[in-house]
């Protein structure tokens, strides 16, 4: 009964909008409401290849892939290197502090998304908090440019995203066995050492699952280039909301989301391997 | 307890009042409203209104076209928004024996849309305007003294943009309103999407991107040239006007004007429309026909300091605004203005990725 559930709702949630996207793909972009004419009508088969040759027709898409793949893992990098910091944290605290400071990490998606992303514009921007402090303490004689920068948008995405590296982490450090640590020092180990050689092995599949955590949804990120982001260059989750609004070539996009998943696929079956190798 | 069902009670009774009055979903530009005219039409019809902006016609074209938008009334521009949902078949057409106000609309300007528009069956002029440029010209005089302040030459010529910049420049982000002027500029077709008219176009823009401070929402130029932090802008007129206004009400030391360029300006039209999917064309038609009163018409340019297309409505208008030529544009300048056309989808993926280019400046 459960695993018919199961079955039921990978179909209707997972299954079902990946056929949809990827037949989509197939379709031809024509005037009307919806703008495009589906792969399969009453007298079967009609759909192009049109969308797909779009992909490889220049570089466009490819550099706009590869700067949101290297943005992603920035971002996850960050997190990972950060989030593992809170985690052991947050898990060597005392028991009755463990759950406060959890809290304290999930506090901010309370709040609207969108909403903390105008916050920091108001912190960032020329006549913001922070360039105002600066200029009051006579650090600085002229605003720093901090907002529609890369550090900006870097910044945001790993505000946005930091809490899915916490989580995972430390519920593995808060459940790791802490003889093993206790016993490589009474054989000698330095913090380090220890550190090195038994704290980040035992972590380290948690640290993958948080690195892919963030890494995946940072790969199509939109909003937060969109709003912090300096309008340089074109990332993926751009490209593929310019084929949906601007060109209205559904197809285009469905395409660009199916490369997308394709090219996301490649790190988690990385990581399965590993894990089963392990 | 029964104190607490009974406030239920009361509270479900009363959602279910208010889920019976009819509502309408408006969907417009945003700072596109007088509040009053919304406040009598509710006071007048019994009629809920809930109002919601966009500030690009991607966002709304984005909606129409996934279909079962909610919304009653949309306002697209003529090209390309209202041109492609008319052509896609998004729009219902208009009952006209629901719209006896219609005969306020005037003639000539419901005409230029009769050639996207056959017999304006699916909408009427809301307002108009032109594209041009905003500036503090004793500025500009300062910094460029030789430079001709009526022509695009003063935004696309590298050499006075360089020297414009210390006071800042500002394009608005809106590729459809904005590379038709510059194509033309160049002695293009305004909407040619041929790769050598692009690639000039994107030359251009590009000579003169190292000097512009930003290239913003239309909206955040108005604040930028009230607040005197820009001193050039190409936007849209009605904004740029509403820039003068509010410099003027906060007594800056700056004053805002609007030019069209003597080169002749874009000329756009906004089209109030119903979705062929409205949930209540009755009340959209009620809405339409309320809005052309010349009162209520009066009311909105007033406050948005757009012109609009219902003539009566000009006697009504304080004279500093049915007088101001940035508002109504005058006769010979209308003639020499021009209309932007549709662009098919492959020229406007090309335009799409060369604004991108723009405003990344590379």
């Amino acid at each position: 009964m459960i695993r018919a559930g199961a079955w039921l709702a990978l179909l209707l949630l997972v299954a079902a909008p990946l056929v949809i996207v990827l037949g989509m793909g197939f379709g031809t972009s024509a005037p009307g409401v919806p703008p495009v004419i589906p792969p399969i009508g009453r007298a079967g088969w009609q759909g192009s290849l049109e969308a797909w040759a779009l992909l490889f027709a220049d570089t466009y898409y490819l550099d706009a892939a590869l700067r949101s793949l290297r943005l992603a893992a920035i971002t996850a990098g960050l997190c990972l290197v950060l989030g593992f910091g809170m985690a052991l944290g947050i898990a060597s605290a005392a028991p009755r502090w463990q759950a406060p400071l959890l809290a304290l990490v999930l506090l901010p998606f309370w709040s609207g998304f969108v909403l903390r992303l105008a916050a920091w514009v108001g912190l960032l921007r020329d006549g913001g908090w922070v360039n105002s402090v600066l200029l009051q303490a006579g650090l600085i004689s002229e605003p720093l440019p901090l907002l529609y920068s890369e550090g900006a948008m870097l910044l945001g995405m790993v505000h946005g995203y930091l809490p899915f590296a916490v989580l995972p982490l430390t519920a593995t450090l808060a459940r790791r066995d802490l003889r093993l640590e206790e016993a490589a020092a009474d054989l000698g180990a330095g913090r380090w050492t220890v550190f090195l050689t038994i704290t980040l092995p035992l972590a380290a599949p948690a640290a993958g699952a948080a690195f892919l955590l963030v890494f995946i949804p940072a790969a199509g990120e939109v909003v937060i280039p969109e709003v912090l982001g300096a309008p340089d260059s074109v990332l993926f989750g751009r490209a593929i909301w310019g084929e949906f609004f601007q060109t209205r070539d559904w197809p285009a996009a469905a395409v660009l989301s199916t490369a997308l998943l394709a090219l996301l696929l490649v790190p988690i079956a990385l990581y399965q391997r590993l894990s089963v190798a392990r | 307890m029964r104190r607490l069902l009974l406030t239920l009670a009361l509270l479900l009774s009363g959602l279910n009042a208010q889920a019976q009055q009819p509502t309408l979903n408006i969907y417009n530009w945003a700072d596109y409203m007088d509040p009053y005219a919304i406040e009598r039409f509710q006071r007048e019809t019994g009629i809920r209104v809930r109002y919601d902006v966009y500030d690009t016609l991607e966002t709304l074209e984005g909606k129409l076209s996934a279909g079962r938008s909610g919304y009653d009334i949309v306002v697209p521009t003529s090209e390309p928004a209202f041109n492609r949902l008319v052509r896609a078949g998004a729009l219902r057409p208009l009952d006209r024996a629901r719209l006896p106000n219609a005969a306020n609309l005037d003639p000539a300007l419901m005409a230029r849309i009769a050639s996207v528009d056959p017999e304006n069956r699916h909408g009427v002029i809301y307002l108009w305007g032109t594209v041009g440029l905003g500036m503090n010209a004793a500025r500009i005089r300062e910094l460029a003294p030789d430079a001709p302040l009526d022509s695009l030459d003063l935004l696309l010529n590298p050499e006075h943009a360089r020297r414009i910049a210390r006071c800042g420049i500002a394009v608005m982000d809106s590729a459809v309103d904005v590379l038709p002027s510059v194509l033309r500029h160049l002695g293009r077709h305004p909407d040619s999407t041929a790769q050598a008219d692009i690639d000039a176009a994107q030359r251009a823009l590009l000579a003169i991107r190292p000097f512009l401070r930003s290239i913003p929402s239309p909206p955040a130029i108005i604040d930028a040239l009230a607040a005197g932090e820009i001193c050039l802008a190409f936007s849209y007129s009605g904004d740029v006007i509403q820039a003068t206004a509010r410099a003027r009400e906060a007594r800056r030391a700056h004053e805002v004007t609007y030019v069209m360029p003597r080169e002749g300006a874009q000329l756009w039209f906004d089209m109030m429309a119903i979705p062929a999917d409205a949930p209540n064309p009755d009340a959209a038609h009620a809405f339409i026909n309320f809005i052309l009163q010349p009162d209520v018409m009066a009311g909105i340019t007033r406050q948005v300091r757009y012109p609009n297309a219902v003539p009566a409505s000009r006697a009504l208008l304080p004279p500093d605004v049915a007088n101001d030529p940035s508002v109504f544009p005058p006769a010979e300048a209308l003639a020499l203005s021009f209309v932007a056309g549709t662009p098919a989808q492959a020229g406007e993926r090309a335009r799409a990725r060369l604004w991108a280019r723009f405003k990344a400046g590379r």
